[in-house]
């Protein structure tokens, strides 16, 4: 079990996640993420999605891992890694549920998805987190080592591995239907919107 | 005639940027201690505690507040009685944001065609707008203009009757963004011209200092009107649920057609970099 909660009512998670892993965690809860997480956004699904199409093998494995959509800032010498925020995930959602079918169990953006990948996310047992948008200084201390393993030639669309500690971020749609987006909005709308 | 070398305008472009995706400007700062006063989300607060952490780390570190360093968009108030010399203005403005962003460490996030996507590199070219006027002396203004909330801007032509939808639109296009377009947002709002008239007034409009009230009464009363409703649709910071969902909504307007009520909305979010310097 990789996932267990602290003192301060946020729940520890360390990679690789399990099902049962995806399961004990619920929209709204806050984690903080150690272990190695991968980068891959636009450019970087758009070459994976030919390969798993043909049944080939991916230049990551995804199986028990969490895919982050960013592409960081170049690091200044002497740092791991620049600004590293969350970029809008609903422009993944068309590669998502077929990541989800290999193994993968998390990814993490900002922003509302679609219902295919909701969907998938509760077939396949998997969690969409969010990190704060926009705090891409903040969250680059979490990241303790970063490397290019795939499309180096796309920059900072590149595939790269990151040994994250405590990286923070909160669950927004669980694989059991919760959806924090809805819940959250739901107690602060207000009539004559 | 007054003689501006395009050195000094490449230079002043060149520290804009950097400057401006490293330090939030005050305005912003201060709209983050508003809404941190008044949010009754903790989710919320949290979020807007961590975006003031984050803020100082940005200036103190001068690393960018946010990864995605934007697209420059750069205004230029010219003096009619300004000589540029030594070269082309737009060359210089983009020599200056090329330097800026290679030198700043901010991230090249353009691509040279909408097809083949091929990165430029250094974050070229600007999008630039002149303005020329009176004057000896050029104002330069540049933003970093984040993807993921100009994704989320939009455009649509009103029936001059109907007044009321085109507020309706203003509020409907801070719904749509949602936590996409990371709020709290602010909106630029170009209303009258033409097509690209408002449109490019919706970006001129989030110049205007954050708080400042519209010299036009009439107009700030709506700014005010439509800031309240866009807060009570309770999508909060981030979309996490919260009182906190745009800091300000600017407009700008212009004389228009018999026919028309163009009304063109700039979604841009808390990460709004502004600078701009005189030369």
């Amino acid at each position: 079990m990789s996932v267990t909660t602290a003192n301060d009512g946020i729940k520890d998670l360390s990679t690789p996640l399990s099902d049962q892993d995806v399961a004990s965690l619920k929209a709204g809860d806050r984690v903080r993420i150690t272990g190695v997480i991968y980068t891959a956004r636009d450019a970087a699904h758009g070459r994976l999605a030919p390969l798993i199409e043909k049944g080939e093998k991916l230049p990551i494995d995804v199986r028990g891992q969490i895919i982050y959509y960013t592409g960081p800032s170049p690091a200044r010498p002497g740092d791991v890694i620049g600004a590293v925020g969350p970029t809008t995930a609903s422009r993944m959602d068309r590669f998502t549920p077929a990541l989800l079918r290999l193994g993968l169990k998390g990814t993490i953006g900002k922003g509302y998805r679609g219902d295919a990948v909701k969907a998938a996310l509760r077939e396949h047992q998997a969690i969409y987190f969010g990190a704060i948008g926009g705090a891409g200084a903040v969250l680059s201390r979490f990241v303790k080592k970063a490397e290019v393993v795939a499309y180096e030639d796309l920059g900072t669309e590149a595939i790269r591995r990151l040994e994250v500690e405590n990286f923070p971020a909160i669950v927004l749609y669980d694989c059991h239907g919760g959806d924090l987006y809805q819940e959250g909005q739901k107690v602060y709308a207000r009539e004559g919107a | 005639m007054r003689d501006i070398h395009t050195s000094a305008i490449t230079d002043a472009v060149k520290k804009l940027c950097m400057e401006a995706n490293w330090n939030l400007e005050p305005d912003m700062l201060r709209a983050f201690d508003r809404a941190l006063g008044r949010e009754r989300s903790a989710a919320g607060k949290q979020v807007l505690q961590t975006l003031k952490d984050n803020a100082e780390l940005a200036r103190t570190k001068r690393i960018p507040y946010c990864q995605d360093t934007g697209m420059v968009v750069c205004f230029v108030e010219l003096g009619q009685d300004v000589h540029v010399t030594g070269g082309g203005l737009y060359d210089a403005i983009n020599a200056g944001v090329s330097e800026g962003y290679k030198e700043g460490y901010l991230r090249a996030s353009i691509v040279r065609s909408p097809f083949d996507r091929v990165n430029t590199g250094d974050n070229t070219p600007a999008v630039i707008h002149v303005d020329v006027g009176p004057g000896a002396e050029m104002k330069i203004m540049v933003m970093a203009k984040g993807g993921g909330c100009e994704n989320r801007s939009k455009y649509k032509m009103h029936t001059p009757a109907d007044a009321a939808g085109a507020k309706d639109f203003i509020v409907e296009c801070v719904k749509t963004a949602g936590p996409d377009a990371c709020p709290p947002l602010v909106l630029g709002v170009g209303i009258g011209g033409t097509f690209e008239k408002s449109a490019i007034l919706s970006k001129k409009a989030l110049f205007r200092e954050i708080g400042s009230p519209n010299p036009d009464p009439a107009l700030d009363a709506m700014e005010k009107e439509l800031l309240e409703q866009a807060n009570r649709l309770g999508i909060g910071p981030q979309g996490y649920g919260g009182d906190t969902t745009a800091f300000a909504i600017h407009i700008l307007t212009y004389p228009c057609h018999i026919t028309s009520l163009p009304v063109a909305v700039t979604i841009e979010c808390h990460a709004h970099r502004h600078k701009e310097a005189t030369l």
